[in-house]
């Protein structure tokens, strides 16, 4: 009942208002960000050309194929093996992928119809009798189409030069020249023996109902059938891994700055209404309420507003998210799933933690209003000690964040980061305010008026500072970040990334080619030398594939590396600990082989600085101590190792070279140049791989760039909301000033100034708190290198004054219309 | 229209939108007061006093009838105009005190002189302040100072633009009876000393004695007492 009559009084509004638009803003982002989740990763199935990918080194149990069709699943079986093709007196192990008809279920084949001639697109696969083989055994069998090529026990046909399969994943450097062939033909090759390793791969489609209830199913009974994987979009793409995981992480931060943004707006208008409520507080205690009976009518009030806002709140944000939805849509083919209930769920917990959290300190703060206030009605209740608003806040934050976010290290920084703000920010907030103040008397009247009011209301000012600054922070933040992935993933595939690969060269190639390059591109182009070696030991421990659980650490320690050498460290690569050899050091201690290793591998191998590596290469083993750790972009298609050594440890020992360079289009003429004079080396078509990994990334940006506005934009809701309810005192202020003679311009001159400087201060501090926490997430959670853009000082400072003025005087109109009757009414 | 004659209302009404429907609080009021007189108004509460203050002062607008204050027509005067002529020629004092919270004492006193662009407001504030008996205080803001100090304040900055007329809405009426006389006496005297003329609301019997002239207002009509 008192409910109502707050409400209607207008001053519960305030804070409902903001608990709606919190939740609505959370619940949005929530549902939309789980969709642009789902979205993207519905597009990168093309990567498995399939939704869901099952891999088994045994034929795929008719169980699992059962289940799959009575879930209404489309399925396709395809068995890869590597194996050898002969083509007159040569021969070359390949790749071979036997295919049904239903492949690929998700994506296309491409195929050209000459060597290196136009792609297009092919909705069939080989005819029984056929295989399609790529460019690169073409060149090595020196294959024209048309010939015939044996296959174990079969005679087969090359129809077509296979371009692009949409699966095709794993290391760019290390496969084999690639055959697909029809699935009828594979029996009669007499390939498939017991003991042969052989790749059965079940793909699947449908809708994401089936296909995630099919997976739980098959990842329950997975005990049982400990050779079948599941294969996920990151296993299939590792240059596409990074970045998804990139937006994934932005969208959580996303999501965490509506939460911040919500909670602030909550705390400001809950802290307006508890000042309202002083003299109702006053006047129940005079009646003889006890402290615990206000707290109880003050918990009641805000846990019922909570929960119905929130419930508003959440309506609100599921029509909003449909209403983004249809901005997506030409994102994804295939319509997304309903959102499920759960966000809905999430939203109003959420809300009703937010509510509490920022709200209730406030509210507590009523019961200790003295009833002494109905005779002095400058008597306010203590302030609550500031610290225990700020903690709660925090481990609200703590509690709802990873949550959100999804992810435990950035909320930890982003909030670590918040913390380190909220206190610079006030305590920069009050040296500035003290500062100003000497400023004061040199200013003139409106100016004055407007510093006093800043200063004066310091405390007050500063609460208002930290919260719209903590407010602008994120919002920068969330700026920044955004601006630094986009032109990260823009520098890593720019539109003239490599796209063809240079491999096989021999070491007395190098010099022909390194100058054919030169001409024909204009440009010098590195050739890296490569060995292959396999790591057998560490220190004294002989690397055991039995030492290590994780299946990457497995694969690493069982294959063959790609080792190089160099003097100096690749421009793209970043010493992450340790240092590099120059002439100095290796004349310090002579004789002596140097490994810098990636940190990745050397973390999952279990290799540290200072240990001594052991490779066998060629049958003989090379020693060397770890000197230094990098960290390598693996997103870039650039060439990279693994291993690099200093080039004395390693000339002696057989290497070819590897090169990875930009062609356009028009210019292919040149790849048939190279195939002539060097009939040896391999050229890799990366083209196709690089357009589709292009068109993921740019729906990637784009999803990235609607949550961003829209949380931007919420953001701005939620700020103005929050400001709009300081404006009780000005309302009461401005009528007395004009009581008193002062012109609308004075007034407005007034409030402007009062306005500008809370601007000023809180866009220089804003500023400053974003770019420090940019930079500790850019280190610690985006790994991407950051340049800080000197215009975000001028940038801040004016959007904070904008915002900050033009909310403030949007509410002035009011405080305008008022007439200054009131000073003779209101006490 | 006679020289000394410095406020005068004509056939002045004023109704407003109540949720019951319209409500008349004052219905053809005339009224003259005259250069330094005193005049004090009375009426139980919610007879329709403060309206009356406020529409004589211009901080609102008559429904009908006219106020002409030292020769204007507040009727002809938008908003601002209103606020110059309070710049220039009025003063008030609340029940409530009313000082800005943001503002010492002395940059409250001188406010007004700063909104009506006088020279040396500060000089001339500080003097006001020193009148009032508050000379060490100058620099403390309105919560450091009692009831009675915020109002002593409230009267050096009515008084500090030196105006015609001093408009009081139960000046006493938040006060002790102790402190309540000290600042009926200051009020006088300083009305005196400036030779303004005094409209002062009071429930207050003494006040009124006090008073050249008593108006009573009952049923939204005002008689001479
Ligand atoms: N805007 C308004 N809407 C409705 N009623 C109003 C409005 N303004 C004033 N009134 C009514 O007009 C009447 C006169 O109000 P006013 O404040 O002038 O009385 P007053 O004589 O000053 O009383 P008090 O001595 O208690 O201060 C009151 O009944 C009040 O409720
Ligand atoms: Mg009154």
């Amino acid at each position: 009942m008192s409910l109502k009559r707050d409400w209607t009084s207008g001053e519960l509004r305030l804070i409902g208002i903001s608990i709606i638009i919190a939740v609505a803003c959370l619940t949005s982002v929530n549902f939309f960000t789980d969709r642009v989740q789902r979205a993207t990763e519905q597009q990168a199935t093309e990567l498995l050309a399939a939704d869901l990918v099952l891999i088994s080194s045994q034929k795929i149990n008719p169980d699992v194929i059962k289940q799959a069709t009575d879930a209404k699943l489309i399925f396709s079986l395809n068995e890869s093996f590597r194996s050898v093709v002969l083509k007159d007196d040569k021969l070359e192990l390949t790749e071979v992928k036997a295919v049904d008809s239903n492949y690929p279920i998700r994506g296309h084949l491409k195929i050209s119809d000459s060597l290196f001639g136009k792609e297009r697109i092919i909705n069939s696969i080989p005819e029984s009798g056929t295989v399609w083989v790529d460019s690169r055994l073409l060149q090595v069998l020196q294959i024209e189409l048309g010939d015939f090529i044996n296959l174990g026990a079969s005679k087969l046909i090359v129809s077509k030069v296979l371009t692009y399969e949409p699966d095709r994943g794993g290391d760019l450097f290390n496969i084999a020249p690639r055959l697909l062939m029809n699935r009828n033909d594979l029996d009669a090759t007499g390939l498939i023996l017991p003991g042969s390793r052989i790749q059965y791969r079940l793909l699947l489609g449908g809708n994401a109902e089936a296909i995630t209830q099919y997976r739980e199913e098959i990842e329950k009974n997975q005990g049982d059938n400990k050779n079948l994987s599941i294969q996920s979009i990151k296993d299939a793409r590792p240059e596409l891994k990074s970045a998804i995981e990139r937006a994934e992480q932005f969208l959580g931060l996303a999501a965490l700055v509506s939460i911040a943004l919500a909670g602030l707006a909550i705390a400001m208008s809950a802290q307006r209404y508890a000042t309202r409520h002083y003299d109702n507080c006053a006047i129940m205690r005079c009646l003889g309420l006890q402290q615990k009976q206000i707290t109880k009518i003050y918990l009641y009030q805000l846990l019922i507003l909570g929960l119905l806002c929130s419930l508003i709140g959440c309506a609100f944000g599921y029509i909003a998210q449909e209403g983004l939805n249809r901005l997506l849509i030409g994102m994804t083919q295939t319509s997304l799933p309903a959102p499920s209930l759960f966000p809905l769920l999430s939203g109003i917990l959420a809300g009703l933690i937010t509510v509490m959290a920022f709200a209730l300190p406030q509210l507590i703060r009523l019961r200790t209003v003295s009833p002494l206030r109905v005779l002095r009605r400058d008597i306010t209740p203590l302030p609550l000690n500031n610290y225990v608003i700020y903690i709660i806040a925090v481990l609200a934050l703590i509690f709802l964040s990873p949550w959100q976010s999804g992810s435990i290290k950035m909320t930890m920084n982003t909030l670590l980061g918040l913390c380190i703000t909220a206190c610079v920010l006030a305590m920069t907030a009050k040296l500035m305010l003290r500062l100003l103040k000497r400023l004061q008397p040199k200013l003139k009247m409106s100016a004055r008026y407007g510093l006093a009011n800043v200063t004066r209301r310091s405390n007050q000012s500063t609460v208002q500072i930290i919260g719209i600054g903590i407010g602008i922070t994120v919002m920068i933040l969330l700026t920044l970040i955004r601006t630094d992935l986009l032109e990260n993933w823009k520098s890593r595939l720019p539109d003239n990334a490599p796209n063809y690969f240079l491999v096989n060269i021999q070491p007395n190639q190098v010099n022909d080619i390194r100058t054919l390059l030169a001409n024909s591109l204009n440009e010098n182009i590195p050739l890296y030398p490569m060995i292959r070696g396999r790591l057998i030991k560490i220190n004294d421990e002989a690397v055991n594939i039995d030492n290590y659980s994780n299946p990457r650490a497995k694969r690493l320690a069982s294959r063959e590396f790609n080792l190089s050498y160099a003097e100096i460290m690749q421009e793209d690569n970043k010493l992450t600990s340790g240092s590099w050899w120059t002439e100095d050091s290796k004349q310090s201690n002579s004789n002596n082989n140097y490994f810098s290793v990636e940190e990745g591998i050397a973390e999952t191998l279990g290799i540290n600085i200072g240990d001594e590596l052991t490779y066998s290469i060629a049958g003989q083993e090379v020693h060397g101590n770890v000197t230094n750790f990098r960290w390598v972009e693996w997103d870039s298609f650039n060439v990279n190792f693994f291993v690099v050594s200093n080039p004395e440890a390693l000339i002696p020992y057989p290497s070819t070279f590897i090169s990875s360079f930009y062609l356009p289009d028009s210019d292919r003429q040149i790849l048939i140049d190279l195939v002539k004079q060097f009939p040896s080396i391999t050229i890799i078509d990366l083209d196709a791989i690089l357009n589709q990994i292009r068109t993921i990334m740019q729906q990637v940006i784009r999803a990235v760039e609607f949550v961003f506005g829209f949380t931007l934009l919420t953001g701005l809701i939620v700020l103005f909301a929050a400001l709009q309810s300081t404006h009780d005192e000005r309302t009461n202020e401005a009528a007395l000033m004009s009581a008193l003679g002062a012109s609308r311009k004075q007034i407005i001159s007034g409030l402007v100034a009062e306005f500008l400087f809370l601007g000023l201060i809180t866009g220089i501090l804003s500023a400053v708190a974003a770019s420090i926490i940019e930079l500790v997430l850019a280190e610690f959670v985006f790994k991407i290198d950051i340049a800080i853009n000197p215009l975000i000082w001028i940038i801040a400072p004016v959007a904070c004054c904008l915002i900050i003025v033009i909310t403030g005087l949007s509410g002035t109109r009011k405080v305008l219309r008022t007439p200054p009757m009131i000073v003779l009414r209101k006490i | 229209m006679s020289q000394n004659i410095i406020v005068q209302a004509a056939a002045l009404g004023k109704q407003v939108i109540s949720p019951e429907g319209q409500l008349t609080i004052l219905k053809d009021i005339n009224l003259s007061i005259k250069q330094g007189e005193s005049l004090a108004v009375i009426g139980v509460s919610g007879s329709g006093k403060s309206t009356l203050l406020g529409l004589l002062a211009g901080l609102d607008t008559a429904t009908s009838g006219k106020v002409t204050l030292d020769g204007t027509d507040l009727s002809q005067l938008d908003e601002d105009g209103r606020a110059r002529i309070r710049a220039q020629s009025i003063g008030f004092v609340f029940q409530s005190f009313h000082l800005l919270p943001s503002l010492t004492a002395l940059e409250n006193t001188s406010l007004p002189l700063e909104l009506a662009d006088i020279d040396h407001a500060e000089q001339l504030a500080q003097q006001k302040l020193e009148e009032v008996g508050l000379a060490e205080r100058i620099h403390h803001y309105p919560n450091q100072l009692s009831g009675g100090e915020q109002q002593r304040v409230a009267i050096a900055r009515a008084f500090s633009g030196d105006p015609k007329i001093l408009f009081a809405d139960e000046p006493t009426g938040n006060l002790d009876q102790k402190t309540a006389k000290h600042i009926i006496d200051l009020l006088f005297k300083m009305n005196k000393e400036n030779g303004a003329t005094l409209v002062v609301v009071t429930h207050d019997n003494e006040i009124a004695d006090r008073c050249d002239r008593k108006v009573i207002i009952a049923g939204g009509q005002l008689t001479e007492a």
